[in-house]
């Protein structure tokens, strides 16, 4: 075994464009095992875990690790390397003569470019309010789709975009709908009456998706960055965006999507909405609150519409006698969401976003009896993609769990549409189904439950996906809060025998 | 809470969207048939994140950078007169005036060094070449830069009170700037030789050539040089390296009150052909002209706008409209391109000359475009002009409403370089200059393209931050 690994500077390449570089590489015959990653902390850990010997690096150098079976196969490995970072750069650069200008190398540039109305900002999140105040004093409204930019940060985003009577949606925003066009992560739902403010992107997607399945459209979704709703922001975006909503003649109901909001902020915004003349209603998470299930259900009520059975596509699982919930997943959320309702079944849930500090799990993510946690949360994206795209910290963390005789079940959700993984059923149907048979070899019954968030028009279709969920022994269901109760049922009828 | 509530009409228009990050978000779009704009984006330096991140949240920055390229673009530049630069500057005598940020004689370079010897003779003050450097070195006198007294000069930029100077005014921002009478190419003393012939020259200037402009220019009244830059680039000058259809227009200009001005025909006839034969005579007034437009956008709080660009042969130094005087220096870089005769690039000298205020102002290297026959003197090829070109309008404010660029659809020129666009994309301003002889004495070697060194943006950067005001978050 060969191992090569170099440092390259001067050259960005965000980590999504080298994931795939990474995975073309590692298909070369001969080779082992390879990386291609921005030298961020986290990537070098990465690396180091792999086994690299990592050199001094900045997170501005790239750097290309590859294990092979020897010499010739690491040449072959590095040239595979080059040639998927050649292969990224075609498309952008092929001016010559009178032809094309050079591409805009900024954000406010390209908005200059093709006179956008509107902005999309993804750098690191160092980087991205120093774009998005470019958008801001533009006069374009802004979706930063970047974590990790401080709240101080955040607060002048706003309070500037506010001053320029645009809107800044985020950070952190992975979800939203304007005029149709969906950006981020979003699914495909009809055109329709109801307007969504959503402080949670996934949050947001599982009720469009319901909303979907009940037969009900939406006009636009705003994302306003997940932490809108605390203290700190106290709301800013969400008025904003309440505010122009209400001005919309396509708008005839709004609800508001959030995970735990601060509860001066809520009531603040609860008094504020009332004035505005198109009603809004609540899908805000919290000790005591309904489901985003059961507030979508008061919400069709409201709306006069029925309410629909919510899919599910369940198989008979035995309860198991044995182990804790263990729920892994991408949507923070639909984390909150699982430790609201299963606490509500089995007590105190350890996470890495938890209820209260004193359920914190340490910074190895592992604990003793229920854990839930949220492999989106910043401390696991910084310098890499979010697991809806990159899924490979959780999948390693589902064969974890598989061979621990502490997970009694494992609770996973999967959510669909515009931004995620092509395809992102088949790879967690095989994950489920190694899962079970690890646990199996071990003489234990692992039972799956997941949350599938989607709608049949999404790329990967909904039904499809949960087929093959299902086949692979996982019991399958649109509602989140549906499935929290159907794993909480099998662990807690173990713990009553 | 403040602002429209329609959030300028955004949910009732079909989105077009700019992107900066995830390729993948980008395609997304595009598969939905939506316009998008991508930005090719790449990180700044670590150093300058947090100073970045300070000065873009400036509420002041956008409003500042508008009103700067507004005033850069409405400036003014008349040619009003030729006078003695005593009179014109209120020069003493034992001052010399030098392209660049501050510098002392130990650390000039050998054409600075040239240059200044060459105006110690022409002034007088020493008989021999080795007698002027000596009280040169001995701090006899006193070295200021043009810039300081709003002046600017080509190469070396040595000014003695003795020379003459061309006066520009700015009516419209009531701004005056001077600039030394061009001596033509070869051994020149703003190259930095200083023998026989460049001194009698230079005599010849002032009792002859200096005079008769004078007369000519004050018979005829003020010549609109902002105007013959304009033309210039649509007749394929861009102003700095390449001057000769503003050349010619100046003469046209000048041409009926120099005739008719009182000298003996042989001195006017002199006067003519030396002008007319001289391709640059007219770099001395597009760069005073240049230096009315950027010193409209001085002393603007806020604005991240580079008001000066300028080398003195060892250090490359910038200001910015929100820093004032302040200088922001590194050490020049040399630059490339092709060489007269046998030099070669050894011979060459670290980048010099004040001319580099024709990029500050938007024209010189970020009208490349304009001027696809300068590209062979510089060693380029014509779409690498144009390239040029539309790249600079990534790091510059606004376009320039009077310079036109005919082959990109009269698109203005890209003007008022931002400091913060440069530090974020990391494209560097393109100046086209010419090259000094390393040795003082040598005169030109060469012409070609450089780039200030990034250092002096990352540091105007950083002076910017601390003059923000704190971020107050409420």
């Amino acid at each position: 075994m060969t191992d090569h690994v170099e440092l390259r500077s001067g050259v960005y390449v965000d980590s999504v464009s080298l994931m795939q570089v990474s995975r073309r590489v590692a298909a070369t015959p001969g080779v082992e095992a390879a990386q291609v990653a921005m030298a961020t902390e986290l990537n070098l850990d990465v690396l180091r875990g792999m086994g690299f010997d990592v050199p001094e690096a900045s997170p501005n150098d790239l750097v290309v690790a590859v294990r092979a079976d020897d010499e010739s196969a690491v040449a072959a490995g590095r040239a595979a390397v080059d040639h998927a970072l050649a292969a990224l750069r075609t498309t952008s650069d092929s001016a010559g003569g009178f032809g094309e200008a050079p591409p805009p190398r900024t954000l406010g540039a390209a908005i200059d470019a093709v006179h956008a109305d509107l902005a999309l900002v993804s750098v690191p999140g160092s980087h991205a309010a120093v774009e998005a105040f470019d958008a801001i004093d533009r006069g374009v409204s802004v979706m930063v789709f970047s974590d990790n930019v401080d709240v101080d940060t955040e607060v002048l985003l706003k309070d500037a975009a506010a001053d320029r009577g645009v809107l800044v949606m985020g950070p952190d925003c992975g979800t939203a709908v304007v005029g149709g066009v969906a950006l981020g992560f979003a699914n495909v739902v009809a055109p329709g009456r109801v307007g969504l403010v959503a402080a949670s992107g996934t949050g947001a997607q599982q009720v469009m998706s319901l909303l979907d399945a009940a037969g009900v459209g939406i006009s636009h979704c705003l994302g306003v960055g997940g932490r809108d709703l605390s203290s700190r922001v106290a709301g800013r975006s969400t008025r904003q965006a309440l505010a122009a909503l209400a001005a919309d003649e396509g708008t005839d109901a709004i609800i508001v999507v959030s995970k735990p909001p601060a509860l001066e902020v809520l009531a603040d915004l609860e008094a504020y909405a009332a004035g505005l003349g198109t009603p809004v209603h609540w899908a805000t998470l919290g000790a005591g609150r309904p489901d985003l299930t059961t507030a979508l259900e008061a919400v069709l009520d409201a709306l006069g519409e029925p309410r629909p059975t919510w899919p599910a596509w369940d198989v008979p699982q035995q309860p198991v006698s044995a182990g804790s919930l263990r729920g892994l997943f991408c949507g923070g959320t639909l984390a909150d969401e699982a430790m609201l309702v299963a606490g509500e079944g089995l007590g105190d849930i350890r996470s890495n976003i938890p209820l209260r500090p004193d359920l914190a799990v340490s910074s190895d993510l592992r604990a003793e009896g229920h854990v839930v946690l949220d492999f989106g949360d910043d401390g696991l994206t910084r310098g890499r993609a979010h697991p809806m795209i990159d899924p490979t910290l959780r999948l390693e963390r589902i064969a974890v769990e598989a061979a621990d005789p502490g997970c009694g079940v494992l609770l996973l959700d999967l959510v669909l549409g515009h931004g995620s993984h092509p395809d992102p059923g088949g790879e967690l149907a095989e994950a489920v189904r190694s899962a079970r048979a690890t646990a199996a070899a071990a003489g234990r019954d692992l039972p799956v439950v997941v949350s599938l968030t989607g709608t049949e028009a999404d790329p990967q279709g909904l039904t499809r996906c949960a087929e093959s969920l299902r086949s692979a022994g996982a019991s399958v269901f649109l509602s989140n809060a549906a499935a929290v109760r159907r794993a909480v049922s099998l662990v807690s009828t173990s713990e009553e025998a | 809470m403040a602002g429209s509530i329609d959030l300028h009409g955004l949910l009732t228009t079909d989105p077009v969207v700019a992107t900066a990050g995830a390729g993948l978000l980008s395609d997304a779009l595009r598969d939905q048939a939506v316009v998008v704009g991508e930005a090719q984006w790449q990180p700044p330096p670590e150093d300058s994140v947090d100073a970045l991140l300070r000065v873009m949240a400036d509420r002041r920055r956008s409003e500042a950078n508008s009103l700067a390229l507004q005033r850069m673009t409405a400036a003014g530049a008349d040619l009003v007169d030729v006078r003695p630069a005593h009179e014109a500057l209120g020069l003493e005598r034992g001052t010399f005036l030098h392209a660049g940020p501050p510098l002392e004689w130990e650390r000039a370079s050998g054409p600075m060094r040239g240059a200044l010897i060459g105006a110690v003779l022409f002034e007088g003050l020493a008989d021999t070449a080795e007698e002027a450097e000596r009280q040169l070195a001995a701090a006899a006198y006193v070295l200021e830069p043009c810039h300081h007294r709003d002046a600017v000069g080509p190469m070396a930029g040595v000014v003695s009170p003795s020379m003459w100077v061309y006066e520009l005014r700015d009516e419209v921002h009531d701004h005056t700037s001077w600039c030394s009478l061009n001596e033509g190419l070869g051994k020149v003393l703003r190259y930095g030789a200083y023998g026989p012939e460049v001194i009698d020259r230079l005599h010849w200037m002032n009792s002859v050539l200096g005079p008769l402009l004078q007369q000519a220019v004050r018979a005829r009244g003020p010549v609109d040089i902002k105007a013959v830059i304009a033309q210039m680039l649509q007749m394929g000058d861009e102003g700095h390296n390449r001057n000769r259809a503003g050349s010619l227009m100046l003469l046209r200009e000048l041409l009926p009150t120099l005739i008719t001005a009182d000298g003996s025909s042989t001195d006017i006839a002199e006067a003519v052909r030396f002008s007319g034969a001289n391709e640059h005579f007219f770099l001395n007034l597009g760069m005073p002209a240049c230096k009315l437009s950027t010193m409209a956008a001085e002393g603007i709080p806020g604005s991240t706008v580079v008001t000066t660009m300028a080398r003195n042969g060892t250090d490359f130094g910038i200001r910015t409209a929100g820093t004032g005087d302040r200088w922001f220096t590194a050490p020049a870089n040399t630059p490339e391109g092709l060489f007269l005769g046998s030099y070669g690039p050894d011979d060459a000298n670290p980048d010099i000359g004040d001319s580099a205020i024709t990029e500050t102002a938007g024209i010189g290297g970020f009208a490349m475009a304009a001027a696809p026959a300068i590209v062979k003197f510089v060693g380029g090829d014509v779409p690498f002009a144009l390239r040029t070109t539309r790249t600079m309008y990534d790091i510059t404010v606004g376009e320039h409403t009077a310079y036109q660029v005919p082959i990109l659809e009269f698109r203005g020129t890209p003007t008022a370089i931002d400091v913060t666009a440069v530090v974020r994309t990391g494209t560097l301003p393109q100046i086209n200059t010419g090259m000094a002889g390393r040795v003082a004495g040598t005169g030109q070697v060469g012409a070609g393209l450089v780039t200030p060194p990034a250092e002096c943006f990352t540091q105007a950067l950083d002076a910017l931050a601390e003059a923000a005001p704190a971020a107050a978050t409420s």
